[in-house]
């Protein structure tokens, strides 16, 4: 690069966000690799945003590849499918992939290895389907966002009904470090990428389609636009490497200027963004009417003897993976995700979800951390905050349990990227101050509505009480003037009955 | 797999750190100011190497003795560089010639009473250096006033090591001799005695004397070209942004230009004032201090510019002949307050903290 060059490079480069060493190469120069179908696979019910999907398979039940297995229920779920042929051995808890190790349910199907695949019935030319049914189809499939938010895609593309869209953003951004699974979905299937895009754009109603990639992956810029160059709608849009540019709102800003308000969704803008293996996973979807089987994991980490991507189906144990890409060492941390934001996986018996981009193995030299020492207020958290929050008074804040005072300085904002505390030099673990305050935040806003029900409640009472009290008064005051009355009235009769019996003596 | 990894408490994301600390920043910044600590240890011999010697010792004793005081661990505190820092800013900024008391008792102070008594790094309002040589300047204004000219080590009138280090221990004898006024310092006398500009400092060119070295001050003074050298590698490894340095010296500057161009028989020209005193020591060293400035890239700007007019003001209507250190001080006692009031706009909403309105952001193409 030229002098010019870099300078002009240097001025495109957005205040926020930190540059670590990516570590993507080699193992996105390595070619794709298909994982040997393992002997068991265990598919979650739960692998998106919102409720779980609802098993409609029995035990000892035989299935096909694409059959099936679990349904949606609610207004934001996705279903599932079976990723191979063979039979249902349990309908059971298995270990999540959480930091937690907690249990949750999943199908656990033997595969009988005939890789038996269902019918399937694809339209002839899907551009004359109307956008409902494309949305339909996604839906059908299981389609959930790839990018690691596994938000349903069809409710997103469903959104095109309710707010103009505009603008399509494809999310080639992969920011983290050491994945490359995207990288290779663009390389491999760059075709596919372009006509799930297209697909997408069809649904959404979307005039123009962005894809913004990252200049870190020529290989796949060069690919794209080789694939997107017969559709002037399609426009390729480098931007620099620069952790978290694959962050929505980072990416659309970058993108269209445009800004998402905090209290909206990107479609209130008119933009909707979709990772590219998720356009990948529309095309399949729509074209050869195949459900989301399978997806690519980058396995890396310095404890990995042959890193790289893998195509593996929904399910795999992360172990089958490792035990394919070979173990240096023993793994020091295991990871499901970047390291900037992904989890750590309690052991390696735990399976692969839709959204699980890579399983990373880290060496120990790849984890240390330094202790944590005192705030020296030299702002760099600040200055490296995408939102431009002040995490260093928030984490003062949250210290001394003022959680309100670090609510004030817009912690609900914080999207937990991790800059700042990748950043900072006294290695403070600013995000897990933040995800602290937050879910104590939340448990006193549960608490508090507990509260307030329970003091409406209790007024509710109240009130009967002293309305019954009320209309017990009432009650006997009337019954008593009725008495009363009575009285009267037999006074009145008797009397009256009296002066005829005088009258009637004299 | 083993056990450890089920029972320890899961660790949280990020699970990559960038590999700078608070150490290898403090002593990035004592490398920078290496080139002109050896200038002016070449220009003022023995009694400014002692007197630089003692005044870090001094520091780092303060620092050590606080943190045992306190009851915590001295290694990794002590290891952060900061006392390091202090105290040798300190030594930069006194009169090169002092006796070894103002070094021990300005580092003591610096640590102490700048700094831990806050509750030790990152707690402290004020800049401990700047602290401490307001301090001195306030109890000692004899001994903090007398400046020397240069006298390279290599020359035949310099002290040698063991009339430096009586020097050092005794003071200055025959003090009229060799005392002599820093520019600032003597420009003040000189119009005080109804002298004009023009007159006084016929002779006398900052810039020139800069790059000569033939000028008397502190060694931050002397040598503040290569104090001015030193904070551009500070820009280039970006541990320092150029907010405070660029808005300190245009603070001082821009009124320094117009006043200049009112009255030059008056007030002193911009290159004088900007060479001359602590502005380079303050702008890319004192003033940059994280812990005692603001955090926001605005605040910075306002905080630096505040510290450039306040030096300005003090240098030309105060009653001293340099205003640095005060100016420093006066802004770190605002910093908290600029912290407050400028915050940095968090995204999807205005200023105020309201969410932007949905259709303005739509109608961007």
């Amino acid at each position: 690069m030229g002098l010019i060059e870099t300078f002009l490079h240097t001025l495109t480069i957005p205040g926020w966000g930190v540059h670590p060493d990516d570590h993507k190469r080699p193992a996105a120069d390595a070619p794709l690799r298909t994982l040997p179908l393992p002997t068991r696979l265990y598919v979650p019910l739960l692998q998106h945003v919102g409720q779980p999907a609802r098993p409609t398979v029995l035990v000892g039940q035989k299935v096909l590849q694409g059959q099936l297995i679990g349904a949606a229920q609610g207004r934001i779920s996705a279903p599932i499918h079976a990723p191979t042929s063979g039979t249902i051995v349990a309908i059971g808890e298995i270990t999540a992939p959480h930091p937690s190790g907690l249990p949750f349910s999943a199908i656990t199907i033997e595969a009988d290895g005939d890789e038996h695949a269902i019918e399937a019935s694809v339209a002839a030319d899907p551009f004359a389907l109307s956008p409902e049914e494309i949305t339909e189809l996604v839906a059908a499939a299981g389609v959930v966002g790839l990018g690691g938010a596994t938000f349903p895609s069809s409710v997103k593309l469903a959104l095109g009904k309710r707010t103009k869209i505009t603008t399509l953003i494809v999310n080639g951004g992969e920011c983290e470090p050491y994945l490359s699974c995207d990288d290779r979905v663009m390389r491999d299937f760059a075709a596919d990428v372009i006509d799930g895009v297209r697909l997408m754009m069809h649904a959404t109603g979307a005039g123009e389609a962005l894809l913004g990639i990252e200049d870190n992956k020529p290989e796949a810029i060069a690919a794209m636009r080789k694939a997107a160059r017969l559709f002037p709608e399609i426009k390729l849009r480098p931007v620099p490497s620069r952790y978290p540019m694959g962050s929505d709102r980072q990416l659309i800003q970058t993108l269209t200027g445009k800004e998402v308000p905090s209290d909206c969704r990107a479609a209130d803008v008119g933009v909707i963004v979709n990772n590219v293996s998720t356009a990948n996973a529309v095309h399949r979807a729509i074209r050869l009417g195949e459900p989301l089987l399978r997806r690519i994991v980058t396995i890396n980490g310095g404890a990995i003897w042959q890193p790289g991507n893998i195509l593996a189906p929904i399910g795999t144990l992360a172990s089958d993976l490792l035990a394919f890409a070979g173990l240096k060492s023993e793994p020091a941390r295991l990871l499901m995700g970047g390291p900037m934001m992904g989890a750590v996986l309690p052991h390696a018996k735990v399976p692969i979800v839709k959204g699980c981009a890579g399983i990373l193995a880290l060496n120990e030299d790849e984890i240390a951390t330094p202790a944590a020492g005192p705030c020296i207020r030299c702002g760099k958290c600040t200055s490296v905050c995408p939102i431009g929050l002040l995490p260093l008074e928030m984490a003062a804040n949250i210290r001394v349990d003022n959680l309100d005072g670090a609510a004030a300085l817009g912690l609900s904002d914080c999207i937990a990227c991790g800059c700042c505390a990748y950043i900072c030099p006294s290695h403070i673990p600013l995000v897990q101050y933040f995800t602290h305050a937050k879910g104590e935040l939340w448990s006193q806003q549960r608490g508090k509505l507990r509260l307030d029900a329970a003091k409406r409640l209790a007024a509710e009472r109240t009130e009967r009480l002293e309305r019954e009290t009320r209309e017990k008064a009432i009650a006997a005051a009337k019954r008593k003037a009725e008495r009363a009355a009575q009285k009267a009235a037999q006074a009145a009769s008797a009397e009256l009955a009296a002066t005829e019996t005088t009258e009637t003596t004299q | 797999m083993n056990t450890a990894l089920l029972t320890a408490p899961p660790p949280t994301a990020p699970h990559a750190l960038a590999s700078n600390g608070v150490s290898r920043i403090m002593l990035s910044v004592a490398a920078t100011l290496v080139p002109a600590t050896l200038y002016g240890f070449w220009l003022y011999g023995w009694p400014a190497i002692l007197l630089w010697l003692i005044t870090v010792l001094a520091a780092l004793l303060g620092e050590v003795a606080s943190i045992k005081l306190a009851g915590r661990v001295t290694a990794p505190e002590l290891s952060d560089g900061s006392a390091l820092l202090t105290g040798w800013l300190l030594a930069l900024s006194l009169p090169p010639w002092s006796p070894w008391w103002i070094g021990v008792v300005g580092g003591l102070f610096a640590t102490i009473l700048g700094k831990q008594v806050f509750g030790g790094i990152g707690f402290n309002l004020f800049n401990p250096a700047m602290v401490a040589r307001v301090f001195l300047l306030i109890s000692f204004p004899v001994q903090m006033t007398v400046w020397v000219a240069p006298l390279p080590i290599t020359a035949a009138a310099a002290p040698d090591f063991h009339q430096g280090l009586m020097i050092f221990i005794n003071g200055i004898p025959k003090l009229d001799a060799v005392s002599s006024a820093t520019l600032l310092g003597f420009a003040k006398t000189e119009w005080s005695r109804g002298i004009d500009l023009m007159h006084s400092l016929a002779a006398a060119t900052a810039p020139g004397n800069s790059l000569t070295g033939a000028r008397s001050g502190s060694l931050g003074e002397t040598a503040s070209l290569l104090i001015a050298a030193g904070g551009l590698v500070l820009l280039a490894l970006r541990i320092i942004s150029w907010h405070i340095p660029v808005a300190m010296l245009a603070g001082i500057a821009l009124p320094a230009a117009i006043a200049h161009a009112v009255d030059p028989t008056r007030y002193l020209d911009v290159a004088t004032h900007l060479l001359s005193g602590g502005v380079m020591l303050g702008a890319f060293f004192i003033a940059t201090d994280y812990v005692t400035s603001p955090n926001t890239k605005l605040g910075q700007l306002i905080f630096a510019a505040g510290c450039g007019f306040l030096t300005y003001v003090i240098r030309t209507w105060g009653g001293y002949p340099e205003g640095v250190a005060f100016a420093v001080l006066l802004m770190n006692a605002l910093t908290p307050v600029i912290d407050r009031y400028l915050r940095p706009r968090i995204l999807g909403r205005n200023w105020r903290g309201a969410p932007l309105d949905a259709d303005v952001e739509r109608a961007k193409s």
